[in-house]
């Protein structure tokens, strides 16, 4: 009954979780296919009440056959899994009522529109959100008479999600929610995500993008080859490498030749371009940062932005595993 | 321990919209019904394809007034009298006559352009010149000959009377359409279910489906009943057809005809399901398909009775689903038999229909 009235409280009390509020719990999952391919080999989760959790890992690490795992779309080879203290073998058709799943890639329907699809999804529970209200969050109100086939990808996306949230879900799960989407959709996914935690729901989430765990995720654990190689805050696992530093700046006008240009200045190990905003990473920010801005006096730009960050959760990875999250 | 399903914030759970027992079950028809009309090819296929094939094998076998018979004399002494004989003789009007000189006379009947040749002989005796690897020759030939001799006066030693019956039910096309009716109804299930069923998986729409609170019965009873649905307008377009266009006689009762049509939809689309059942690939479901389908294309009788194959493989080409289908609606339709007469081909579809659906629940892959 207390732990009633505590969930419910969430709802006000966005970001903060309970730690003995376990809704997902798993221990010494594994999972081989066939006999032969070990995709998960021993994996601990524990995902409180309230928590958007990450598994971030590149791509084979054994996030997807994770997530449909706990998501109850697939069986484990051994371990235990809970979800709201429950089981799948027990109560499957509860606990379908409580989740909503986005899976990696679903093409839905293209010839029916988007309020048909997400009335079909809505029928499939006991209870269920109007479509309209589900459409208007998800900004896709414009949209709920084109057909799916029609939509643009970060459209379907957002529309896979809706079909996730209509109903009613505790925990929402997303197997790589923003993977070959723009960053502007990518934003929007986000701001979903961050809204239905701040009305109460568990998000576990999976991820190859370090600046979306890094961004998004309370909690994260890193997975590579089937295990858990590091788990922790972001700032936990982040202050566990030390060193690199970031400098971010964004210009009001083009310049030509620039990354060849920010790489000469003090001190610079890369330049990453990313929309209009420059990185650049720094051994000493405390030298960089002024050659920097003394270049951009003398040639009379302005400057639009300029932050500077620690390293990243792929700083963390690199380090770990000698190899980078994404081979791109 | 926290409750499932309980405890939703108050705020979202005022305007929760409650869900009764059928209603994913009707979602899921009703998705089913709007997705299939708005494929222009399922239209094509199932409803305009059978009814074009229908027309062209309609008019290719139409029963047309018998073709005159043409006959060619050789201009030589004595055609002339010949050429007037034939054209006193009683059958004159069914006789296309012609007198040319010998040489191109033989050319044209070597071309084909006349079914025999007369050659007028000495002492009034006519030679015929036929071949008879060409029926139309070997008819004209026993026509002529015929004709002749009753215009010389021959009086026949046994007397005939002949009365001409080509009344709607004996016809080709009668004994199409219900072929047709039933090839129709083996290609939508198949196709409708089979087709569908792999593009859900290849989307991974089957395996998003399952992760949310729809039960699997509720699906495949959608799609069981979206092909009862549009089993119905097939009927009524195939037979409507063949009424209007052709003057079909349907004898049967229409009741007997929806119930057997509707055994026969079920049981291709478990046929359907069952080559579905598996298969990740459109290309991988088409080919098992078509290996599925082709002996009854071929054996069912759709086109021709199969009873022009070997008596010996009779027994086992009546095994076959689609004949049995083809049976069942040939009988009712063309000839009115009551629905307990069919009792062996309706068994036969019967067995296929719930073995296959059988294996394919035992072995379907959701995911």
């Amino acid at each position: 009954m207390i732990h009633r009235l505590l969930v419910a409280g969430l709802a006000r009390t966005p970001t903060h979780f309970m730690p003995d509020q376990a809704v997902i719990r798993c221990r010494d999952l594994r999972k081989t296919y066939e006999g032969k391919v070990e995709a998960v080999r021993g994996i601990d989760l524990t995902i409180y009440a309230g928590q958007c959790y990450g598994l971030l890992g590149p791509n084979g690490a054994g996030k997807t056959t994770t997530i449909e795992i706990l998501e109850g779309l697939l069986h484990e080879t051994s371990g235990t899994v809970e979800i709201l203290g429950r089981t799948w073998r027990e109560n499957p058709a509860e606990l379908r009522e409580s989740i909503g799943v986005s899976l990696q890639e679903t093409r839905l329907a293209e010839k029916l529109t988007v309020r048909e699809t997400l009335e079909l999804f809505g029928g499939f529970y006991r209870k269920a959100r109007p479509a309209n209200d589900v459409l208007a969050e998800l900004a896709l109100t414009e949209k709920a008479d084109a057909w799916v086939g029609k939509l643009s990808g970060g459209q379907k996306q957002r529309l896979a999600i809706a079909t996730a949230l209509v109903g009613y879900p505790r925990i929402l799960f997303l197997d790589e929610p923003t993977t070959g989407l723009d960053p502007q959709s990518r934003r929007q996914v986000w701001d979903i995500v961050r809204r239905f935690q701040s009305e109460g729901g568990t998000v576990l989430l999976t991820t190859h993008y370090m600046d979306e765990a890094e961004r998004l995720c309370d909690y994260i654990s890193i997975v590579d080859h089937g295990r858990v190689i590091a788990a922790g805050t972001p700032p936990e696992l982040i202050s566990g490498v030390g060193g690199h530093h970031h400098v971010e700046f964004a210009l009001d006008s083009e310049i030509p030749a620039a990354p060849a240009l920010w790489r000469s200045l003090p001190g610079v190990a890369a330049v990453q371009t990313d929309d209009a905003v420059t990185a650049l990473t720094v051994e000493e920010p405390h030298r960089t940062i002024p050659a920097l801005l003394a270049l951009v006096e003398q040639n009379g730009w302005r400057l639009s932005q300029l932050t500077t960050r620690q390293s990243s959760l792929e700083d963390v990875f690199v380090n770990l595993t000698g190899r980078h999250l994404r081979e791109e | 321990m926290i409750e499932p399903s309980s405890d939703r914030p108050a705020e979202l759970a005022r305007t929760a919209i409650v869900h009764g027992r059928w209603t994913g079950y009707r979602r899921l028809l009703v998705a089913r019904l709007k997705e299939l009309f708005r494929e222009p090819e399922v239209i094509f296929w199932i409803f305009l394809f059978p009814i074009l094939l229908a027309l062209g094998l309609g008019i290719a076998f139409r029963n047309k007034p018998p073709d005159a018979v043409r006959i060619v004399i050789a201009a030589q002494p004595g055609s002339q009298r010949i050429a007037d004989l034939l054209r006193r003789a009683p059958e004159a009007q069914s006789l296309k006559v012609e007198v040319q000189p010998p040489a191109q006379a033989a050319l044209n009947f070597r071309l084909g352009k006349f079914d025999v040749e007369l050659l007028p002989q000495p002492a009034a005796v006519v030679e015929f010149v036929y071949d008879p690897a060409r029926p139309e020759s070997v008819l004209a030939r026993s026509l002529a000959d015929h004709a002749l001799q009753a215009a010389a006066g021959t009086t026949p030693q046994v007397p005939i009377l002949s009365r001409v019956n080509s009344e709607p039910g004996s016809r080709y096309i009668d004994f199409l359409i219900p072929g047709l009716l039933g090839m129709n109804l083996m290609g939508s299930g198949m196709w409708g279910i089979g087709f569908a069923l792999v593009e859900m998986r290849q989307r991974k729409l089957l395996k998003r489906y399952v992760a949310t609170p729809m039960r699997r019965t509720d699906f495949l009873l959608a799609l069981a009943t979206s092909r009862l649905i549009l089993m119905m307008t097939e009927i009524v377009l195939m037979l409507g057809f063949g009424v209007v266009a052709f003057h079909m006689r349907v004898v049967g009762s229409w009741t007997a005809i929806v119930l057997v049509c509707g055994l026969g939809a079920l049981c291709f689309a478990a046929l359907g399901l069952l080559t579905a059942s598996r298969a990740q690939k459109i290309e991988t479901a088409s080919g098992i398909m078509n290996v599925v389908m082709m002996p009854m294309w071929i054996f069912s009788g759709i086109f021709f009775s199969y009873e022009r194959f070997p008596a010996a493989v009779l027994p086992l080409i009546r095994l076959l689903p689609l004949t049995a289908l083809n049976d069942a609606l040939r009988a009712i339709i063309l000839e009115g038999s009551s629905l307990s007469s069919q009792a062996a081909p309706l068994g036969v579809i019967c067995v296929w229909g719930t073995v296959s659906f059988f294996f394919a629940v035992r072995f379907f892959r959701w995911t």
